[in-house]
């Protein structure tokens, strides 16, 4: 969440944090100040389309983004320290598996071909926990069963080749496990996977964060494996969090107009025979400076000022933030999408609908007046249906 | 083989009687009590057919002793997991993987096996693939209108350069792209767009069966739309009969009339999508239905997550088939299996 709100001191907080790449002297701005809080043992899902800046921010936690990329402001505290200060590598080796862990997309490719599965996991076991030779193997043994994986003591000698997908997904939670880790860090951990053993994967990976009391950030596509796993959401689009709230909210109560499209494009929501709801056009190439709202050249129906100045977070709730003009209490009355509409009914049944309105939260450099004289009101009719096709 | 399983004997059915439906010859046929399947016209009949890899001493059976129609007009739905069979199929209709037993038809005539030069040619045109990744399907080193073009080159056509740019564009037009981007690489195109000229390369031939192998499941979720509803479109104006082959059921109900769900190489279940997922049956159907990951907390927080298991059947004495047990929905299954199935039906 944007703001410390809750009681409990966050474990790991970004603000306002921008980085960039260089790319043949063009600068691409892949995060463009995003904020967020994370709590100590919440399971929080970043949820946004390919190239929206997801494992961007995620690799900054972990000091693992290519060379040409750098933090250009803003900071990440984590345990009172600035993790944006951290240059050299050596510095990097004290949080990486040791604080802060993390679970790769492909099972094919994040282990190594050449070594048995028991020597993969019991490198992390001899670094992390301080352990050596039999006593090491033994618990190799108790994680690879931890991660159900059954025979351990044939497994421990068998190359990753032998193994099915979902199995060197199970082998890889088991080398971020032993890692002893304060933070899981799982990057589509079940993309490549099949759906019963997606479902399999998410219940070991909910297990082991109950068992070792992990805080885990998901970063995925997958708003149905988001549902399953998350308590807060982070909705993120063109290199910045548009909305962040609990699972609820996000799923019951979803404000703005890219969340709206992305709920209503899900084809579990559609009904046969009709068209499904799709978003027209690209997101914002994030070499040019992006004015205003990010999602407005896709908004079917955008405000004027989305094309004019860049709104500001709005506090729905406390854990409920939306970086969307709509909504600010001088917006015109804006209807859902029919599917969001369904949704809201729900969530009112099920007490989860907050105000209709937020309240501007000011952001650095920004002060509270220059929000209130931008009065978002009028609809922009310019609307660039002619543009759909891609 | 029994009598009843979903395609008719080769013997029992001549083609010619395929197309009308009613008379005496088709009562035998047990796909044509389904209620949407009435009088219509069978396009591709996939007949008790095996694939097997591997040398003859050491053979891997992928694909065993599946039968399957689809009809004119309508989206088939393949599911399954990885390494069911389900691409296989696929590819052996295509021609791709040759099939070790059994027959494959389209259009009432015989695809599989040896076959003429001028019809090889016709059926290469007839039927036409779209692969589940744009981002390594397409030739890198190749602009747009040579990729969507390249079909038209091979020999029997003798179209002029001039009809090949116009069926290009058009082509490029009908998936909503446009004509302008034959000059570009496909480096320079998004996901989508790249599935577009993927589409756009197999409508450029006049297919009338367009096999889609996990079309979308490469794509964005806001992409996936856009594409699904695509195909829908590209459906409804040409009258394209699609084989949609996915792991993602919840995708396949969406797009698909029928759905057969295919586990280790056998067609378990076949039923219309909405009865597949009313009344699920086999326990690997129910299995993949329950870890359909939905969009929505308070329905994932009261899942109740089924594990397939094989060895709850019993087949050592009492064999199992095909049968249809209501109209339309097909199950594979022993007699004693087909007891507790009407029983579970009627509770």
């Amino acid at each position: 969440m944007p703001q410390e709100t809750s009681t409990q001191e966050p474990l790991l907080s970004v603000r306002n944090l921008q980085f960039e790449f260089t790319l043949r002297g063009q600068v691409l701005h892949a995060l463009r100040g995003i904020s967020l809080s994370v709590r100590k043992g919440e399971s929080l899902a970043i949820v946004g389309e390919s190239g929206s800046g997801k494992s961007v921010f995620v690799n900054t936690l972990m000091g693992l983004n290519a060379p040409n990329g750098h933090i250009t402001g803003g900071s990440i505290l984590y345990h009172g320290q600035d993790l944006t200060k951290l240059k050299s590598n050596e510095d990097w080796l004290q949080i990486r598996g040791g604080k802060i862990a993390m679970v790769m997309q492909d099972p094919m490719t994040s282990l190594n071909p050449l070594k048995t599965i028991g020597y993969q996991i019991q490198e992390a076991v001899e670094l992390h926990q301080g352990v050596h030779g039999e006593e090491a193997k033994k618990r190799v043994f108790d994680l690879l069963r931890e991660v159900g994986i059954s025979d351990p003591e044939r497994r421990y000698h068998q190359y990753p080749h032998e193994f099915s997908g979902g199995m060197r997904q199970r082998v890889v939670i088991a080398i971020a496990v032993a890692c002893r880790p304060e933070i899981l860090i799982c990057d589509e951990p079940t993309t490549a996977l099949d759906v019963t053993i997606q479902a399999q994967i998410l219940g070991i990976l909910k297990q082991m964060k109950e068992k070792y009391s992990l805080t885990t950030i998901y970063i995925t596509h997958d708003l149905g494996v988001v549902a399953n796993v998350a308590d807060s959401i982070a909705v993120m689009y063109a290199g910045d969090f548009v909305e962040t709230g609990s699972c609820n909210e996000i799923f019951y109560d979803p404000r703005h107009p890219y969340t709206w499209a992305l709920l209503s494009s899900l084809p579990q929501l559609g009904i046969k025979g009709q068209d499904l709801y799709t978003i027209v056009g690209t997101p914002p190439n994030l070499f040019y400076e992006v004015h205003g709202d990010a999602f407005a050249a896709r908004n079917p129906h955008p405000l004027k000022i989305d094309f004019v100045r860049r709104p500001p977070m709005y506090r729905i709730t406390d854990t409920h933030y939306v970086r969307s003009w709509l909504a600010d209490p001088r917006a015109p009355k804006m209807d859902p999408p029919e599917h969001i509409r369904m949704l809201r009914e729900k969530g009112i049944a099920l007490g989860v609908a907050g105000p209709e309105y937020g309240t501007a939260v000011p952001e650095s450099g920004e002060d509270a007046g220059s929000i209130s004289s931008a009065a978002p009101d009028g609809r922009a009719v310019s609307c660039k249906k002619e543009a759909s096709h891609d | 083989m029994t009598e009843n399983t979903i395609s008719p004997a080769p013997s029992a059915a001549p083609e010619k009687d395929a197309c009308r439906g009613g008379n005496a010859t088709d009562a035998a046929m047990p796909q044509n009590k389904s209620s949407a399947a009435q009088g219509r016209k069978k396009l591709v009949e996939v007949d008790h057919i095996q694939v097997q890899f591997g040398n003859k001493r050491h053979p891997f059976t992928a694909v065993d002793d599946v039968s399957f129609a689809i009809y004119q007009g309508e989206t088939f739905g393949l599911v399954g997991e990885s390494g069911s069979g389900k691409t296989t199929i696929g590819r052996s209709i295509i021609r791709i993987n040759p099939i070790s037993k059994g027959e494959i038809r389209f259009d009432g005539r015989r695809i599989s096996g040896k076959l003429s030069r001028a019809e090889d040619q016709q059926i290469t045109r007839d039927i036409q693939m779209i692969f589940q990744d744009p981002m390594s399907s397409l030739n890198e080193r190749a602009k747009v209108g040579y990729i969507v073009a390249e079909g038209l080159y091979a020999p029997g056509h003798n179209l002029t350069e001039e009809e090949r740019t116009k069926r290009v564009n058009q082509a490029l037009l009908d998936v909503g792209l446009l004509p302008e981007f034959s000059s570009r690489f496909p480096h320079e195109f998004s996901g989508g767009q790249r599935q577009r000229i993927g589409i756009a390369r197999a409508l450029v031939m006049n297919p009338r069966f367009i096999i889609a192998d996990e079309p979308i499941s490469a794509l964005d979720v806001s992409i996936r739309a856009q594409v699904l509803n695509l195909m829908s479109r590209l459906q409804k104006e040409r009258g394209l009969t699609y084989l949609f082959i996915a792991h993602d059921l919840s995708v396949v109900r969406f797009i698909c009339d029928r759905i057969a769900v295919i586990h280790k190489g056998r067609i378990v279940e076949l039923a219309e999508s909405e009865e597949l997922f009313l009344h699920p049956l086999h326990p690997y159907t129910r299995a993949l239905l329950s870890a359909i990951p939905q969009p929505d907390p308070e329905v994932e927080k009261h899942k109740k997550l089924l594990v397939y298991d094989p060895s709850v059947h019993d087949y050592s004495v009492d064999k199992p088939a095909f049968h249809e047990i209501l109209p339309g929905h097909f199950i594979y299954a022993n007699g004693k299996e087909m007891d507790e199935y009407h029983s579970m039906l009627h509770q």
